[in-house]
């Protein structure tokens, strides 16, 4: 071909050429390079650690009380961390109780970030009357706060842990709709999609390949800090008797049930609430690292 | 460039790296002088470090991540030294600039009247009515239809052509003694973008300001400059009169841009473009930063940065120039 | 570089002197939300009664200052928006219509190119993927998608093995438009629209990419609809002209003639508004005063009397319609002053004089 245009030679490379990492890989090393995210990722790990091996790790039975070692107190032999008022150990209980405590709050984020990240590009990417009718219908749940449509569908439902993820599910799609639907719609009327559009590619294929991957970012960092908020709400839920039924143990249920021994032995009574806030406040950081570390990919 | 006068804006071996989140060798080196009453075409691409120029003569970037070194001498004072209060009377009253964008230059709840009097009273001590009764002078300057409607919109109120009329008048209205123009008719029609270069050119003349007018339209720059620099990666590589420049370029960068700017007798024939693209001022190569695109560039070229010849007015930096300069003085501002 | 592959390559039904895309009365308003109480819906009359045809395996260049429609028209060529009114035609096909082209394969031969290299990409695709995803869709198996795509990069100065893999914040604009282009060229189009392809790249990379469109327009014989704001560009890539003003065509014909004896005091004024690239002879005067107006409620008549220097009555009352000027067929202008039978005083009676006469003006 008889032309005049030279395929360009391009102008050197510059000397360090990092090899293309995915966008997941560049926001991973990103988030390594932070110690607060780092040290918020090694208390969960720690804590959701003693949690999933506590059949092998817990010094003892969490169901099995004794009526005279009750309320010992913090470093007595054989309780590490004291006794609670049934006399049964507090180490123990309370890595059992993270089991049942993180499965309440993490599984409503999960079911919620699957349904409503759906609910969510199927509202901005369609737009028009099919987009009001879905927020407006949200927007009911959404007025109410959390803790109150917590306790509300909680209590209609009755108690138990699976009444209690459904209420806090129920809760949270909402507030992710609204994230979703938001960034869809921004991202929809960039140009790639106009682009991907112009292909004759099906909505569901520009959907999977351009959208969703642009729209998982922002719902990710958003349910990642729900899930702190989650903690709490289903602490919450055990403390006024709607989520765990006693003897299982579970760190807002023990609250409640501990709530006599604050004259006797507070620091008993305050260990669950430590744990909350603690396993709460690292989340929160987590969530906190997560966002940064996608901001400054460029 | 002869000048009994001391110029009035003098820099010398200016220096500007920046090491914050993105590191970058922005300026190297550079030093120019300007007159007053003179105006200064700065012509160059992305990268060029013309807007970085500009920048630094108002001290806008943040001092925490900013390395600057040399000298600024504007009016006498010396700029990089400038403090607090003097720095603020400096800013506007000695050198003022208009963007790229005239939306961004505006508060948008404010009305622009009440903006261009807030910059008066900032500069000078004066009453509430002489202000708005000199920011009406001033929309009327900058020809704006209907000033007194105009003084109180809001910035949304006003077309595009308008609001960068009105951000000259902003500009201009403590009467500055340098005005700096970063690009200002890039974002506007064509049919607009003449009328304020027009307006620009007669307030140059009316008040005998001088001008710094950055672009990277060799078209605007003939229409309001005296004389054009050619900036490209950093460095001044080429400076003469307009006239010089575009009928008889040195450096092949600027016989490059000429060459390759589309005009009606290229139709029907390729253009003879310049190959490769701007250089990435983080990692800029040693030597001649436009030796990569070059078609004269020789070993030297790629190990040893150019030196800045000056003579009779023109100064070029090139080993290899299309035409050679013949220096007759070595002036001090060489780099 | 024709593949050689029959059931993707897009075939020519209408023959040689069939234009390739003819376009009729096209009509788009955008409703402006007034309060809750406003009787009276303004519309913005974005594009207003516009009709043209291109000739296949040659550029039409529109142009226009904002708010004129030019890209709005250009998506509704690209039915990326549904037009209020009017017809498309397609190599003798109608478009959206029954019976017509099958709008899939209408995608195929219709691609595009935008102005914002930077957000036509999907920032979380690599640039061979984003080419491959066309054809991939039209059911290309991925592996010749694959290969489809380097052969595109290669062609457009992008070594496959060095950029493929690359995202697209890792390349310069001027790159990122080459991507664009060799996504539009993955589906083997007829037509590619360039809506101010090169309005955001620097001068010197503006002139590389140019010449790689018209490269390739003979290699791939290939239409272009070319929009820009840029006189220059459009002088040197197009055969034929459109001038548009506040959603309707004011002025066409081929290039030529239009650069060298523009009709409608629009295009003249548009023309002599480009900087003067002689610093001996600045320019003086501005030709137009205040900005180009706003497309809602347009004024009645000719859209352009009121910043026109030959303004009359009947400008104010008729709509001047598209019509050939004497001394050529294929050049349209929509003035009054062309038109010995509107009543205006400089009407084309006076013949070449009058031309004479704007121009010393």
């Amino acid at each position: 071909m008889a032309s005049t245009f030279e395929l360009l030679p391009q102008p050197p490379m510059p000397v360090v050429v990092a090899r293309s990492r995915g966008y997941w890989g560049s926001v991973l090393r990103n988030l390594m390079r932070d110690p607060v995210a780092m040290g918020a990722a090694l208390v969960i790990l720690i804590i959701v650690g003693a949690a999933i091996f506590a059949p092998w790790l817990a010094p003892a039975d969490p169901f099995k009380g004794s009526m005279i070692k009750r309320l010992l107190p913090i470093g007595s032999e054989g309780y590490l961390l004291g006794s609670d008022e049934l006399g049964r150990d507090m180490l123990s209980r309370l890595m059992y109780g993270g089991r049942l405590s993180l499965m309440m709050g993490v599984m409503p984020v999960l079911f919620a970030f699957g349904i409503g990240t759906s609910i969510g590009l199927l509202a901005g990417y369609v737009g028009g009357k099919v987009n009001m009718v879905i927020m407006r219908v949200l927007d009911v749940f959404y007025a109410f706060p959390s803790v109150l449509l917590a306790v509300a569908i909680s209590g209609a439902l009755g108690p138990g842990m699976s009444n209690s993820i459904l209420a806090l599910t129920l809760v949270f799609v909402p507030q992710i709709v609204r994230v979703a639907e938001s960034v869809t719609t921004q991202v929809r009327k960039l140009d790639y999609i106009e682009a991907a559009r112009m292909s004759g590619a099906s909505a569901f294929s520009i959907i999977r390949t351009h959208v969703l991957g642009n729209v998982l970012g922002p719902v990710f960092v958003y349910a990642t800090g729900l899930l702190s908020v989650s903690m709490i709400l289903a602490a919450g839920l055990s403390f006024l008797g709607l989520g765990v039924r006693p003897p299982e143990p579970e760190w807002g249920l023990m609250l409640n049930t501990l709530r006599s021994a604050i004259f006797r032995n507070p620091w008993i009574a305050a260990l669950p609430g430590i744990l909350i806030f603690a396993t709460s406040i690292a989340f929160n950081l987590l969530a906190d690292g997560v966002r940064s570390a996608m901001d400054i990919r460029k | 460039m002869s000048n009994t006068d001391k110029p009035l804006v003098k820099v010398t071996d200016l220096n500007v790296e920046f090491h914050g989140n993105r590191k970058a060798h922005a300026l190297d080196h550079i030093s120019f002088e300007l007159p007053e009453g003179q105006v200064l075409g700065l012509l160059g691409e992305s990268g060029s470090g013309k807007s970085v120029t500009l920048r630094t003569l108002l001290r806008l970037h943040p001092q925490r991540t900013t390395r600057i070194g040399g000298k600024i001498e504007i009016d006498g004072k010396d700029v990089l030294s400038l403090k607090g209060r003097d720095l603020e009377a400096y800013r506007g009253g000695t050198v003022s600039m208009i963007f790229q964008e005239p939306g961004l230059a505006f508060d948008p709840v404010y009305t622009i009247g009440q903006q261009i009097m807030e910059t008066i009273r900032a500069h000078e001590n004066v009453d509430k009515a002489t202000a708005a009764k000199r920011a009406l002078e001033m929309l009327d300057k900058v020809q704006i239809p209907q000033a007194k409607r105009r003084f109180d919109a809001y910035p949304h109120e006003l077309s595009g052509g308008m609001r960068q009329r009105a951000m000259i008048a902003l500009a201009l209205s403590c009467k500055p003694k340098l005005l700096l123009a970063d690009e200002p008719t890039t974002a506007l029609d064509a049919s607009v973008q003449i009328q304020i270069l027009l307006l620009l050119r007669e307030l140059q003349k009316e008040t005998g300001m001088s001008v710094i007018f950055v672009t990277h339209d060799i078209g605007a720059a003939v229409e309001v400059a005296d004389r054009i620099a050619v900036m490209y990666g950093g460095r001044i590589v080429e400076e003469n009169t307009v006239k010089g420049i575009v009928t008889a370029p040195r450096h092949p960068y600027t016989a490059g841009l000429l060459g390759s700017t589309v005009s009606t007798e290229n139709r029907g024939q390729p253009l003879p473009a310049v190959r490769g693209a701007p250089p990435d001022l983080s990692a800029l190569p040693p030597g001649c930063s436009f030796a990569p695109r070059c078609d004269n560039a020789s070993d030297k070229c790629r190990s040893e940065k150019p030196a800045l010849l000056a003579a009779d007015g023109e100064r070029l930096a090139c080993w290899h120039p299309v035409r050679e300069l013949m220096p007759i003085q070595r002036d001090s501002v060489c780099a | 570089m024709k593949t050689e592959d029959n059931t993707f390559a897009t075939q020519d039904k209408g023959g040689p002197a069939q234009p390739l895309l003819m376009v009729k009365d096209l009509k788009k308003y955008f409703p402006v939300r007034g309060g809750i109480l406003n009787r009276e819906k303004k519309f913005v009359h974005a594009v207003d009664g516009v009709s043209f045809s291109v000739a296949k395996g040659k550029t039409l260049g529109i142009v226009g200052e904002s708010g004129c429609g030019k890209s709005s028209t250009a998506r509704l060529v690209a039915r990326l928006m549904d037009p209020d009114s009017g017809s498309m035609i397609f190599d003798g096909e109608g478009v959206a219509e029954f019976g017509g082209i099958e709008f899939k394969e209408f995608r195929r031969n219709l691609q595009m190119v935008f102005q914002d290299s930077f957000a036509s990409l999907n920032p979380r695709l690599t640039i061979a993927d984003t080419v491959a995803y066309g054809p991939e869709v039209h059911g290309v198996p991925k592996r010749e998608a694959m290969a489809r795509a380097h052969a595109l990069l290669k062609r457009v100065g992008l070594e496959p093995s060095m950029f493929g893999s690359r995202y697209p914040h890792e390349l310069s604009g001027g790159q990122r438009q080459r991507v664009n282009i060799a996504r539009a060229l993955a589906f083997e189009p007829r037509l590619v629209i360039l809506d101010e392809a090169v309005a955001a790249l620097d001068k010197s990379v503006q002139a590389q990419v140019l010449n790689l469109l018209q490269e390739l327009k003979a290699e791939h014989d290939l239409t272009y609809l070319f929009i820009s704001h840029d006189l220059h560009v459009v002088h040197y890539i197009s055969d034929e002209v459109m001038v548009m003003y506040l959603g309707q065509v004011v002025e066409k014909g081929p290039v030529d003639d239009i650069y060298g004896n523009a009709r409608h005091p629009y295009t003249r004024a548009l023309l002599s508004a480009v900087p003067s690239m002689d610093p001996d002879n600045r320019t003086q005067h501005s030709p137009l005063a205040g900005d180009p107006p706003n497309p809602i409620n347009p004024p009645s008549g000719c859209r352009f009397r009121e910043r026109c220097p030959h303004a009359e009555a009947v400008c104010s009352s008729l709509v001047p319609a598209l019509m050939a000027v004497k001394t050529n067929q294929e050049h349209t202008v929509a003035c009054h002053m062309n038109n010995a039978a509107s009543g205006h005083s400089q009407a084309v009676g006076a013949g070449m004089a009058s031309a004479a006469e704007e121009v010393a003006a």
